[in-house]
Parts: structure tokens; C-alpha cells; sequence
């Protein structure tokens, strides 16, 4: 608690971060550059300069950096300060001698936090007449664009790609005033978090390449508030649109999960959403073509299709929202309703389901996985299959700093004191995965085995920690050494956390973590656990118990049925035979938004809303239900455009005229029809919702050339799209944050408060500037844990006997694994080449080189890859890359067999 | 007539940069005596000028990776300090001081006398490979204004007259 004095006036604050920070959170502005809430402060841009005074009578002052300056009790200090203006305004002029008045050409532009505070110190005219230094600018790839004469050198860039996530391919090469941030050759940024240097970069150095080609203004985008589907994590973005497409994404901050940062396969994986493939017509199947029909003649065909006396099924998809799998749940009833996983990702997600139902261990966010100072990585990737969260663990270990910060009483906001303390010292973070990792570098020690294996290490750091948890029998020394090692630092931890998943494909891996987790709450109440499960909205759909994909193919297979699979990819779960065989005597019915082999087959495809043209509720793999809101409405542009929610699409055809209104009616019914959903509805508010009788626009107060957007096609205006799901407008008009009145943290579309254009504009947004937003963080946690101690899980497997078949070992990538961000060409220039992984003894024994063609049988199916000869992989294993073309879908643990040759 | 260089395979294959035994062996000495290999960047820099004249750029990933750091880290370092050559120099590096004493003492007629002998400015090497001329900031020799250093002599104080013998010194 601390009273400081800004300009005359007496404020309460918390005490002990800097001044800048304070006087944000208060609300006070004051201009910045080099400081970045998650990057705390170096003072290298003088450009936050206040007065600061000794005390009330002091009328003298000096100019202090406010980003260095603590903030104490009795802090006198001036903003308006007439020297300190001057100061910051010269500062301004400085930056400006070297930067390029381009702004009319830069895609920064009304977004830029240069622009902001330039207006912000009033420098309004530029004196400089002189030669402007000038550099040659660097190819980084599909993702960035790169153009450093636009440079103010203040170094966020590299504080946030190396220090902050782990980067080693970007750097600052010369001096003085001549600086140059890029790599050290030409070539791809090699981070998966590079994207968020378009953001962090405060001026146009780093913008959004995929954005280039078909570039709009932020200010005449639509926005919406939405939740990345590329994971578990649940990450909330910002998708902008013009003319019927998704032209960006940006971040959407929320404190506890995706803070200020998203991984690049959430950034860049939107491609999908404007694929000219895509069904956006009703097409019905007919002598082996498919044909465009209206609406209605579909939907009776369908209705005749789903009366005509065979059973009908419905298969549902961890990748749809709730209310779609609800819609299914009702048109088919639950006897006949599948969650669309496999069985074996079912059961996993229902394990991990049940782990965090039991307690007592909390479950993690990125937020609280910052805050661990010992953790143990258990048979997950999660780089690659929860990208948020490695980003997190990162700062995990490098909490570090602010323990010794704290010994040396030295703030730990000064990052450059403490990263001159630290050195490279970091908390204890132990991978045990199956395969090298890329955050191996921050590991205290790595352990590599198949998943029976892992769980074995984890059962016995479980036993090292309570004797009561079960032993492991014949554990080999070095690993009996190894879990004695984990136990004690996370014991001498304060807030150990252990990370585990649904990713190794095991059971035994998540028990084992469980136990541990449980093993230390006794003397760590703070311990925590976080479990990364298959999609989006996997935990959503193990809340509706329903049966697995493959009971449902069974079913069909064995009598003839009528099968409607809601954005669902059968060929992407299971092998090609069996879908084959449900499907050879079956009627197929798709609603999906691709045109995956499944909707290539069906016999009637109705064209489904993306995350982008809909309305729905996702459940992250912390049982936090989020609602994503429809971005834009495709038909504006094009009449012929059919798409719409699986949701609305299974109600029309179940309930024909008397189909419900709004998502909400949708969402009570669900509430009402299953009792693990109740509270759902309250993710968000609700349509009726209303600031002083007005609805929240989705676009900027300024956005352009709205009467002239249709013109091409028609001259006369239409009215603007109405929504009926939602209390957003699809419009500038509404509460669009000029008035400064709060909208609920919900429905916030896009970051902009007056003064305010860049992504910086998210610290009005918040109570303390890099905490929760006002109104809190948005979510409705449906998952409650209990308080009881369970009783630990005790299946103890056998250790992995190499028995001359080899252990398949699901490898997952940042960019390829994911159904949905793989159809975006960005990304799909970063999908690195199939391959299959051996062991070098693996290798050896069965005579294979390196890059060789290896046949592989596996499940019934036989399949050709080149070898990759890793010395990081376990003896016995077969490490397959998941979701990458030439590789078929994949069953953890199946046992293959390997020969030479394709 | 195509003017084109021929392009041999044998080249094509050649790895671009190799470190000799000799430099390999100075940079591992050069680690032993720090506990971090970052530490040790500059003495590995040093190590290929002392050899080669100069750093190419295609030496940087191979030094960097002897040193056990990213080749953008050890490029930073590279490009920082002036002294480390980027580009081929002469057998002869003359560095001028022009720091406020020397400019107080005859620095620029030091300058003009040496462009105007060698036909070369700052930055540039003679045709026949002899010297390369650079400026250079304080040289902490102030009581000895102008002065200069020719690779590790410091000449000082030197006058305008006195050029033509010191770079007869230097073949």
C-alpha cells in the first residue's frame, strides 16, 4: 500500500512496481516504448520521463525514466510537468530523424504505437531535412514481413523472441546508430511464437505477412470477440474482416490464459475460413455428382433420408461447439449420439475429465504455470499439442530471477538487473517425453521412453513423494535415481506443478501424473496440475458421455444406417477400411465447413459456419466454457452463400418452422437437458444484453466506406446483417469504447481506447495493467473439482520389453497435427516432410539408413516413409508424425513392424 | 561471348568455412579460460582474424557453433566492435585517431596527408593490397597527438612530413 502524488492529486496504489506501470493502471497516460507489461522495464527509450519530486515543497524536481522509478509511499511526481513534456516530445523528434514518414504505405499504420505516441507528446511536424539511414530488409519466412528502416531500436523484439520465448535466430547486429534487428541470414524465424512480433513491435518493423496480400486498415475491419480452435489451451483472438474474408488475427488479452501472446499456429492458421474449396451451397449427391440445391428441397430430402425406417446415428466432433453436438444429440437422441473421438482419445479426455473432477490438485492456466518454480513435463509435447502453455513453462523456469531478485532486493521488474543476476540459472523444469522436445533447452534434465516407461518414472516420483502411492517393481537404477531427483525438487518447491496430456496416447502417463500431483498436496496445497487433451472442445464433448466413433462405425457397419457426422473428418480418426466399411451400405449426411474426404462422400453436405461466420461455446481443456461470436455474415457479399451453424442448420431440419430463435434458447435447453453443462449459458451475456439500449459494434467507430462495400454488386444499400445470437452489432454503430463506458470483457471485439490504436491499447482494459480484465477474465469454469482426497490410481504398467515389433509413438507438430490450420497455405509452408523416427539401435538391428524408405504395417494398414535416424529416441519405438500427408491415422501403442524398402 | 564465370562442381561441394586446426585449437583454449562459452566470442573472433585477416560471414555459424552459441548471438558481437573485420583488409590496417585531442593536434592534415599518398579514403584498401585506412576513437595515447596506429605500432605525435617514412616501414 502506498499514497502517491500525481499532479496534485493523492492516489492509493498497491506499491512496489514502477511508476509507469501505476500510473497506466490508474488510468493516467503516459508514453512508452521500450517497457511492455510482460517484458517489464530496461529504460533504454527515456521516452516515460516524469518529474519527479522530494515532496510537497519541492518545486524544483527532476526528470526521472517513470518505467525505473519504484513506486513508494510518498512519491511526489508530475506528468503535465511542462520540462518533462518537452523532454518527451524531443525524444519523439530524435526517433523521428531516422524513421520514414511511410505511413500511408505501412501496414502498421492505425495500429501503430509509434503513431500513438507521437500524436500523444504532440510532435506534430517533423524538422529533420536530412538523409534518413536506410537498411537492406531480411526474408523471415511465410508468416513475417520484415522492414527495418521503419526502426526505433527500443528492443522489444529481441527481449520478447530470445529472452522472453526462447528464440535463438533473431538478433541486434551493429551499433550505435546503426542497429539492425533481423536474422543472421536471410530465412524462416524459426520460433513458434514469432508471430506476436507483430504486436510487440512498436512501430512497422515486424507486420503480419498473410494480412499483406489482402490488406485492410484496422479501423475499417469487423471484429469479433472469438476463441482460437487450434488446441485445448483455448486462446481468446481477435479475427478482423473485410469483404467476406478473415484478413488477420490478432491477440484478444485475457489474464489467465493467452495474456498478451498467441502461438503462430493460432495466428496464422485462419486460411481455412476464406478456402475457395469450401462448401458454401447445399450439395446433394446424385449418380456420383454433386449438385447445388436450395435449401429446402435439401433439408426434405434429409427429413426423408432420416424417416425412412433405418436407424439413424449421429456423429459429433470435439472440433464443433457445444451447441452443434447438442443440436446432433437431440435430432439423433442420445442413445445414437457419438462424441466423434476415437475410443482411445475418448477415454483419455474422460481420465483427464476425471483428474480434474476429483481434486484437489487446481488445474493449471498459463497465467498460474508462470507462477511454478518446479516442474515436471510428463509425456507431453506441449509445443506442439498445447503451444500456450510451453510458452508459459518457459517463464516457469526462468521465475528464477525474481526469487534472486527478491533475495537481492532488487525489483524484479527491472529485467535487466535480473537477467544479469540470474545468468542462466533457471527453476528446475524436467521433460520426460518420448521424443526431443524444443524446450528441452530449459530442462533440468531430459528423460526419454515410451509412455509405459514415462509412466513408470512418474509412479515412482508419486511413490518417492508418499509412500502410501504405489511402488514400481525392477525400476533400472538410473530412472530409481531420476525420480528420487524430480521428487525432491518438486518438493523443495513452493508451487511444484506437473504437465501431462492426452498426447503420448497412455492412460498410465496422466494416472502417474495425477498421483504426483496428489502426492504433493499434502505438504504443497499450491501444487497444481494441467492436462492437455486432443481439440478444442474435447473436455465438451467427454461432459456429454457419449459413445466413441468407433462404437458407432460398428453399428453402421453391422446395419444399414443413416449417419450424420457434424464437422467431422472420419478418414482423419480412423483407418481408411473401417470408415469404408460403416460407410459402404450407409446413408451419409455431413455438416462441416471443409471439404474433407468424409463430405466428399456424403450423400448430402450442408455448408457449416467456421469458427468465423458463427456463434458457439467451447470448453478448453481446464473445463472453461468460452463463447466465440460470429466475426461476419458471408451472405452480406454473396446471396448464393448458404452457410450457417451446425446448430441452427440440425434445428431447422429437426424442427422445420418451429425452429428456435437464438443460440440462447439453444444453450438453456442444453443447460436444462445436461446437468454437467449447467452455467454454460453464462460464458458470455446473453443476446439480450444492452448498454444504454444499445448493442456493442464489432467494427471501429471510424470504419470506412460502408455504403460503397456492396456498390459492385448492387448500388442501393442493404440493411446491415441483424443478429439475433448475440449483443454485438455487425456495424460501427453501438458502444464501440469512445463514450468509455465498460462493455463486459466478453464481448470485447477488437483492442482500441481513445489514444489508443495498437495492441497497447489492451492496458485500458484492464484493473491493474497485465492482470485480469475489468469485469474479469472471460470463462465459466463447468469443471468443479472436489475437495476429498481420491484414492490413487494404482495400474502400475509393465516396463516397454523390445520384442522385435516396434511401439508406435504418436508424435505431434506445431504445424501439421492440427486438422484446421493445416488448410491454411502460411502453414502449410512450415509442415515439415513425413517421416518415421527409429532409434540408432532400432536402426541398426534392422539395417536401415537414414533417409531410407522404410515399409511400415501397423493396425492392417501398410504404409511407405523415409527413415530419420534419431539418437534421441527410446529403443523399441516407432515415432510417427501425426496429421502429416503419407502418414495414416495413428493408435498410440500399436505395435508395428518395420521392414526395408518402400 | 558469355563472360559467365564457370561454375566448378567440385566448389559447389566444398563446405564454405572450415576452421584450420590451429584457429579450431586457440578457440578451444580460449573457452578454458571462462565458464561460459559466450564469454569466449570475441577471443574466437579473434583467433580467425589473426589467421585470416578478416571474419567472412559464412565463418560466423561455424565459429559460433565451436563456441557453443547461436550464430545471431555471435553475429551481434561480431558486427559491434569495429576492430572485428568484416570485410578483407589490407596487409596493413592504419587506424587514425580522431578523438578531441588528436583533432586539436593535427588530426585531419594527418588524414588528408594519408588519403592524398595511398589515393584512398576511410574504409577503403590500396589496388595492390598493401594498407587499409580506418578512423578510429580514442587511443589513449593524448600526450602523443596525432597519432596513429599502423596493425599494433603506435606511431604519435605524427606530422604530415613524417607519412612517407612510416609507411615506407610497412611492405
Amino acid at each position: 500500500m502506498a499514497i502517491i502524488h500525481v499532479d496534485g492529486k493523492q492516489y492509493e496504489v498497491k506499491g512496489g512496481e514502477n511508476l509507469l506501470q501505476t500510473c497506466l493502471s490508474l488510468g493516467l497516460d503516459i508514453p512508452y516504448f521500450c517497457w511492455h507489461p510482460a517484458l517489464d522495464s530496461v529504460g533504454a527509450c527515456r521516452q516515460c520521463a516524469v518529474k519527479q519530486y522530494k515532496d510537497g515543497d519541492d518545486k524544483q524536481g527532476r526528470i526521472v525514466m517513470s518505467c525505473m522509478t519504484p513506486t513508494t509511499d510518498n512519491t511526489w511526481i508530475s506528468i503535465d510537468d511542462e520540462e518533462s513534456k518537452e523532454f518527451r516530445e524531443t525524444i519523439i523528434s530524435f526517433l523521428m530523424t531516422n524513421h520514414p514518414h511511410d505511413c500511408p504505405v505501412c501496414e502498421e499504420g492505425g495500429h501503430c504505437h509509434l503513431q500513438d505516441m507521437t500524436v500523444m507528446t504532440g510532435h506534430h511536424n517533423r524538422e529533420y531535412r536530412f538523409t534518413k539511414r536506410t537498411h537492406r530488409n531480411q526474408e523471415l519466412g511465410p508468416f513475417i514481413a520484415h522492414e527495418m528502416n521503419r526502426c526505433i531500436s527500443c528492443y522489444r523484439c529481441v527481449r520478447f523472441y530470445n529472452d522472453y520465448a526462447g528464440g535463438t535466430d533473431l538478433g541486434v547486429y551493429g551499433s550505435a546508430a546503426n542497429v539492425y534487428f533481423g536474422r543472421e541470414k536471410d530465412g524462416t524465424l524459426e520460433s513458434e511464437f514469432s508471430g506476436n512480433l507483430t504486436e510487440v513491435c512498436p512501430t512497422g518493423v515486424f507486420t503480419d505477412k498473410t494480412h499483406s496480400e489482402r490488406y485492410t486498415r484496422k479501423w475499417d475491419m469487423q471484429f469479433s470477440p472469438s476463441i482460437c480452435a487450434s488446441c485445448s489451451v483455448g486462446c481468446n483472438i481477435s479475427p478482423g474482416e473485410r469483404y467476406g474474408e478473415v484478413r488477420r488475427i490478432e491477440n484478444r488479452y485475457h489474464g489467465e490464459l493467452n495474456g498478451y501472446f498467441l502461438c503462430d499456429r493460432g495466428r496464422f492458421g485462419y486460411g481455412h475460413v476464406n478456402r475457395k474449396d469450401r462448401p458454401r451451397q447445399l450439395l446433394v449427391s446424385k449418380d456420383g455428382r454433386r449438385e447445388a440445391m436450395d435449401a429446402g428441397d435439401t433439408l426434405d430430402f434429409i427429413r426423408q433420408q432420416l424417416q425412412a425406417g433405418k436407424p439413424v446415428l449421429g456423429i459429433g466432433s470435439p472440433r464443433a461447439s457445444i451447441e452443434s453436438n447438442y443440436a446432433l444429440r437431440e435430432l439423433v437422441g442420445t442413445a445414437h449420439f457419438s462424441n466423434g473421438q476415437t475410443a482411445l482419445d475418448a477415454a483419455l479426455t474422460r481420465l483427464c475429465l476425471d483428474v480434474l473432477r476429483q481434486g484437489p490438485a487446481k488445474c493449471a492456466t498459463p497465467s498460474s504455470i508462470e507462477d511454478a518454480d518446479a516442474v515436471l513435463v510428463l509425456g507431453e509435447d506441449v509445443l506442439a499439442t498445447a503451444p500456450r502453455i510451453a510458452l508459459a513453462l518457459r517463464q516457469a523456469a526462468k521465475g528464477k530471477a525474481d526469487t534472486m531478485c527478491a533475495e537481492k532486493k532488487v525489483p524484479d521488474w527491472q529485467a535487466a538487473s535480473a537477467k544479469d543476476i540470474a545468468q542462466r540459472l533457471l527453476n528446475p523444469v524436467f521433460v520426460a517425453t518420448p521424443a526431443a522436445t524444443r524446450f528441452d533447452d530449459i530442462a533440468a534434465a531430459t528423460h526419454r521412453a515410451a509412455a509405459p516407461d514415462l509412466a513408470r518414472l512418474g509412479y515412482a516420483i508419486a511413490h518417492a513423494l508418499d509412500a502410501s502411492s504405489p511402488a514400481v517393481e525392477g525400476l533400472d537404477t538410473k530412472t530409481a535415481e531420476l525420480a528420487q531427483r524430480i521428487a525432491a525438487a518438486l518438493k523443495a518447491a513452493k508451487r511444484p506443478l506437473v504437465i501431462s496430456g492426452t498426447g503420448c496416447g497412455d492412460a498410465a502417463v496422466i494416472q502417474a501424473a495425477a498421483n504426483i500431483a496428489w502426492a504433493l498436496q499434502a505438504s504443497h496445497p499450491a501444487a497444481e496440475i494441467c492436462l492437455a487433451v486432443p481439440e478444442s472442445n474435447s473436455i465438451g464433448l467427454a461432459l456429454f458421455e457419449a459413445v466413441d466413433l468407433e462404437a458407432a462405425l460398428a453399428r453402421a457397419a453391422a446395419q444399414p444406417s443413416v449417419l450424420v457426422v457434424v464437422e467431422n473428418d472420419l478418414y482423419a480418426r480412423l483407418p481408411a477400411a473401417q470408415v469404408d466399411a460403416a460407410l459402404a451400405r450407409s446413408t451419409l449426411i455431413v455438416l462441416d465447413h471443409q471439404d474433407t474426404r468424409t463430405a466428399q462422400r456424403a450423400q448430402a453436405l450442408l455448408p457449416a459456419a467456421s469458427f468465423a461466420e458463427g456463434d458457439g461455446t467451447l470448453i478448453n481443456y481446464e473445463g472453461r466454457a468460452q463463447r466465440y461470436f460470429q466475426n461476419f455474415d458471408p451472405a452480406y457479399y454473396d446471396r448464393s452463400v448458404a452457410v450457417a451453424e451446425s446448430w441452427r442448420w440440425l434445428d431447422r431440419l429437426q424442427n422445420g418452422d418451429a425452429a428456435r430463435e437464438n443460440l440462447d434458447e439453444v444453450l438453456a435447453q442444453a443447460e436444462a437437458a445436461l446437468p454437467a453443462l449447467k452455467g454454460i449459458a453464462a460464458a458470455a451475456p446473453n443476446a439480450s444484453f444492452r448498454i444504454k439500449g444499445m448493442k456493442i459494434a464489432r467494427a471501429p467507430q471510424r470504419q470506412s466506406g460502408r455504403t460503397a462495400a456492396r456498390a459492385n454488386i448492387f448500388v442501393h444499400e442493404p440493411r446491415s446483417t441483424q443478429d439475433a445470437d448475440s449483443a454485438l452489432a455487425f456495424s460501427m454503430e453501438g458502444v464501440n469504447g469512445a463514450s468509455g463506458v465498460d462493455r463486459p470483457p466478453e464481448l470485447l471485439p477488437f483492442a482500441w481506447a481513445p489514444g489508443w490504436n495498437s495492441p497497447q491499447a489492451w492496458n485500458k482494459f484492464q484493473a491493474e495493467v497485465g492482470g485480469a480484465l475489468r469485469g474479469g477474465d472471460p470463462g465459466v469454469h463447468l469443471v468443479k473439482a472436489a475437495a476429498s482426497r481420491p484414492a490413487y490410481y494404482s495400474a502400475v504398467p509393465a516396463a516397454l520389453k523390445p520384442n522385435g515389433a516396434l511401439r508406435v509413438e504418436p508424435l505431434y507438430q506445431h504445424f501439421g497435427s492440427e486438422e484446421l490450420s493445416s488448410l491454411a497455405a502460411p502453414i502449410q509452408q512450415r509442415i515439415p516432410a513425413s517421416y518415421a523416427a527409429l532409434s540408432v539401435g532400432d536402426a541398426a538391428r534392422l539395417g536401415v539408413n537414414h533417409a531410407e524408405r522404410i515399409s511400415i504395417t501397423l493396425d492392417g494398414q501398410t504404409f511407405s516413409l523415409p527413415a530419420r535416424v534419431r539418437p534421441d529416441l527410446p529403443a523399441g519405438v516407432l515415432g510417427l508424425p501425426v496429421g502429416l500427408a503419407g502418414v495414416p491415422p495413428l493408435k498410440a501403442g500399436s505395435a508395428a513392424t518395420v521392414a526395408k524398402g518402400a | 561471348m558469355s563472360t559467365d564465370k564457370v561454375v566448378k562442381l567440385a566448389d559447389l561441394n566444398k563446405p564454405s568455412f572450415v576452421l584450420s586446426d590451429e584457429e579450431r585449437h586457440e578457440i578451444e583454449h580460449a573457452l578454458t579460460h571462462y565458464p561460459d562459452g559466450r564469454a569466449a566470442s570475441i577471443d574466437a573472433l579473434k583467433a580467425v582474424q589473426k589467421h585470416r585477416g578478416w571474419v567472412p560471414d559464412d565463418a560466423i555459424p561455424v565459429i559460433a557453433a565451436a563456441i557453443g552459441i547461436s550464430a545471431a548471438d555471435l553475429e551481434g558481437v561480431a558486427t559491434f566492435y569495429s576492430l572485428i573485420f568484416r570485410r578483407p583488409v589490407g596487409r596493413h590496417v592504419i587506424k587514425v585517431c580522431d578523438s578531441i585531442s588528436c583533432h586539436l593536434t593535427g588530426y585531419d592534415e594527418l588524414r588528408d596527408e594519408l588519403e592524398k599518398q595511398l589515393g584512398i579514403r576511410y574504409g577503403q584498401t590500396t589496388k595492390d593490397g598493401r594498407y587499409t585506412l580506418l578512423p578510429i576513437c580514442c587511443l589513449g595515447a593524448c600526450d602523443r597527438g596525432a597519432t596513429m596506429m599502423i596493425d599494433d605500432d603506435l606511431h604519435g605525435p605524427v606530422e604530415p612530413k613524417d607519412v612517407a617514412a612510416i609507411l615506407g616501414g610497412y611492405q
